[in-house]
């Protein structure tokens, strides 16, 4: 075992601060949706309006990142025989003692469960919540820039799917990420940056 | 837009929240004492005005001497005709043919009714509607506040002490001092025009819940523009006149006014809606700036009016003539009260409802409020609308208004399926207040405007929409989004648009909430899994 740099700083910024920005949609997301009252109708929407140009903000710069850094290709698609193996890992060998059929590298981060996860995530639900999300915030300008044919029903719809995949993807997430590794392990690399891998092999 | 997107970046990158800022202040100047008038003429030092007069028409006859033109601009307006031709609809509407669901209909009524009249001697159907002497310039010019129309008087004031009821009746009108009056003469005020607005339907505040006589002296807590400790506006200062024409009207309303705010030189010289001079951004930019993106499809009176009725003074609700005429063994008038002291019921009227601090109701209005017409067929079984308006979301041009709804039991043709009025006041026999026989009654008044009467009677539930405008409340006081955004808020009647807050699609919230829900029990489900095989491992 070794401890070595997996996550750059801005890597772990962009990390908590999404947690926290997405965290936040959805506890104020929820009360605008009529769930529960907390910050008070309004707040909410305030809440929201900042959280969301924030995310945005956010989203921009990892992109930039991921370009510039080649990281973006840490997602690219694995094939579905290793997806398989992880099904299978997490459906039986785990129960059983079997090992893991992914081993982390720098280059490797992400096991091809991860991959498919975050590429649906960053590909499907994000860019879901962002349009309909813009959708909903510019409502009043439709006429003006010439929307027509939609109504805010299926916007509000579609976002709200949304907002139900990102809450669902962040449960197994904790799971996942809490509980997968030795002590917290991955929790640790996430915060401090270094991540104890096998050198074994 | 550019704004709105520029300020919204900014507060997202700089993570701040904008805290509560400060509003310009419309206040008056306080202390600014005002004269009793700033005309340029003293009535009291006309010759002319100088005279005993005997009766209202002597007044107007020297008011005319001067303002030569005066009376042949009233002969143009509502206040003297009664009548209102809708240029939508091409209905003749207007208070002497509409049919509502208070004292049901002015014909044959008219001696009492016209006590509301700008007139002197409209008791019948031979009232010569061009007089110029019979135009009453007191009723709205009045300063002093000591001219009163008798109630029974068809527009004359008491010209000698007189009770009302005019047999045995406790309240006692005195004998006016015309030329006091006449020489006393000035603007409007929130008095004169009170006198009859405030009084709709019969008495104080029965009929429009907006306006009644706590209007007259309002604090700016009741109403924030006609407050005397505030602004002090008078109705006119909305209410604008022209040639003696005045503007603003529920016959032809204006639900959402786009014309910018008014100024000399472009305006259509009508201040009689809220954004005549607040235009239709008015509030503060705020992150979400919702309130001045709802001006499209919200009323501002809808916020602004929480409550209506709000001055003490009840305003009715609900009038049920189908239990009138109902009296003692002994043929005595009958008179229940609640426990607010409020009538309840009287023999000449039926039963009642009011209400104090009332919440409106709400509906889409674009305009072109049309009135049921006499003939109209109705549906006995249903509940009959006595006037309908044009809105909805998908209409554009409508806002969300806010309403007080009349609502009651008023008497139908069986037979022909149509309204039917009644003569109530009258000295004659067939005069309800008479005879209480509803037969005579209908078929009297029926007979008077020429309208079909089968002689078979019943009472049918009727509703009135009266949109509100008036006791708008301090900004502290309007409604907070949460009021409308809600799962039963204040728009739970208005369905047809998606309104965050109180909607959502059953579909995605079930299958939403089954899969979080699911995923929590899976991976609970999952690590417990983990923790027993992990356990059993080791131990073997
Ligand atoms: C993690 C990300 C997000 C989550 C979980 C989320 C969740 C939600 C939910 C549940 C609602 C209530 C929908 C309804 O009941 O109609 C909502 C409303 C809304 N969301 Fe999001 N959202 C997210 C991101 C965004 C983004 C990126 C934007 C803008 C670009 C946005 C803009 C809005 C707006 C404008 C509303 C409606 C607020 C209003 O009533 O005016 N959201 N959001």
């Amino acid at each position: 075992m070794s401890s070595v740099k997996f996550y750059t700083r801005f890597e772990r910024f962009w990390h908590w601060t999404q947690a926290f920005l997405i965290i936040s949609m959805l506890i104020t997301g929820f009360e605008i949706h009529g769930t529960f009252a907390l910050f008070g109708y309004e707040q909410a929407v305030d809440l929201h309006i900042i959280f969301a140009w924030s995310l945005i903000v956010l989203w921009i710069f990892a992109i930039f990142w991921h370009l510039t850094t080649g990281e973006w290709r840490q997602y690219c698609a694995s094939c579905s025989s290793d997806i398989l193996a992880m099904v299978k890992y997490y459906s039986f060998d785990i129960f059983l003692g079997g090992g893991h059929p992914h081993h982390k590298t720098r280059a490797e981060k992400l096991n091809p469960l991860q991959r498919m996860a975050y590429l649906a995530l960053h590909l499907f639900i994000a860019p879901l919540l962002w349009i309909s999300g813009w959708l909903y915030l510019f409502y009043s300008y439709w006429d003006v820039v010439g929307i027509s044919g939609l109504s805010l029903g299926s916007v509000a719809m579609v976002h709200t799917a949304a907002a139900f995949l990102i809450l669902t993807f962040l449960v197994a997430h904790l799971y996942l990420a809490l509980t997968m590794s030795e002590k917290m392990a991955d929790l640790k690399a996430m915060l401090t940056g270094y991540q104890e891998i096998d050198t074994d092999n | 837009m550019k704004n709105t997107l520029f300020r919204a970046v900014c507060c997202a990158l700089s993570g701040l929240l904008l805290s509560g800022s400060l509003l310009a202040s419309l206040e008056k100047p306080e202390n600014q004492s005002e004269p009793i008038s700033n005309s340029t003429a003293d009535h009291s030092k006309f010759e002319e005005l100088q005279k005993e007069f005997g009766k209202g028409p002597e007044v107007t006859k020297a008011c005319l001497g001067c303002h030569t033109e005066a009376s042949k601009q009233l002969h143009q307006t509502k206040h003297w005709n009664w009548k209102f031709t809708n240029p939508e609809t091409g209905q003749t509407l207007g208070k002497s043919t509409i049919v509502n669901n208070f004292c049901l209909s002015v014909s044959t009524n008219l001696p009492r009714c016209t006590s509301c009249h700008i007139g002197y001697g409209w008791k019948d159907d031979t009232f010569d509607f061009t007089s110029e002497v019979n135009v009453d310039c007191l009723v709205c010019h009045d300063t002093t506040g000591t001219y009163k129309k008798y109630p029974a008087g068809a527009g004359h004031p008491a010209y000698v002490d007189k009770p009302f009821p005019p047999k045995g009746g406790k309240k006692i009108f005195k004998a006016v001092d015309l030329q006091a009056v006449a020489q006393s003469v000035g603007k409007t005020s929130r008095e004169t025009c009170g006198a009859c607005h405030f009084y709709g339907g019969g008495g104080d505040g029965v009929k429009h819940g907006d306006m009644d006589s706590s209007m007259t002296n309002p604090d700016k807590q009741l109403d924030v523009h006609m407050g005397t400790d505030g602004l002090d506006f008078v109705c006119a200062d909305c209410h604008t006149t022209d040639g003696h024409e005045t503007q603003g009207s529920r016959y032809n309303i204006t639900a959402k006014d786009t014309h910018r705010i008014d100024i000399i030189g472009r305006d259509d010289k009508s201040r009689a809606s809220c954004e005549s001079c607040h235009g239709m951004t008015p509030h503060e930019e705020t992150i979400n700036d919702k309130l001045n993106d709802h001006t499209d499809r919200v009323a501002c009176q809808t916020c602004h009016i929480p409550k209506f009725a709000r001055g003490g003074k009840p305003s009715k609700t609900w009038w049920d003539w189908s239990t009138a005429g109902r009296k003692t063994a002994d043929g005595k008038h009958i008179m229940e009260k609640d426990e607010n002291g409020y009538v309840t019921y009287v023999t000449k009227k039926g039963n009642f409802e009011w209400g104090e601090n009332l919440v409106p109701e709400y509906a889409w209005l674009s305009g072109n409020i049309r009135y049921r017409e006499l003939e109209e067929k109705v549906d006995p079984e249903s509940i009959t609308a006595l006037n309908t308006f044009d809105g909805s979301y998908a209409d554009k041009d409508s806002r969300i208004w806010p309403f007080k709804v009349m609502r009651g039991k008023q008497p139908y043709d069986k037979v022909n399926n149509t309204l039917a009025i009644a003569h109530l006041f009258g000295k004659d026999k067939d005069a309800y207040w008479k005879s209480y026989s509803w037969d005579k009654a209908l078929a009297a008044a029926m007979k008077n405007v020429g309208a079909n009467f089968s002689g078979e009677y019943g009472f049918l539930e009727t509703t009135m929409h009266w949109p509100l405008a008036h006791m708008i409340a301090p900004k502290e006081e309007a409604l907070q989004c949460s009021d409308c955004h809600a799962k039963d808020g204040r728009l739970a009647s208005l369905t047809d648009f998606y309104l965050p807050g109180r909607d959502s699609n059953k579909w995605v919230d079930t299958i939403g909430w089954l899969a979080v829900v699911g995923t929590i029990g899976g991976v609970f489900t999952h690590g417990f899994g983990r923790l027993v095989a992990n356990r059993r491992r080791k131990r073997q």
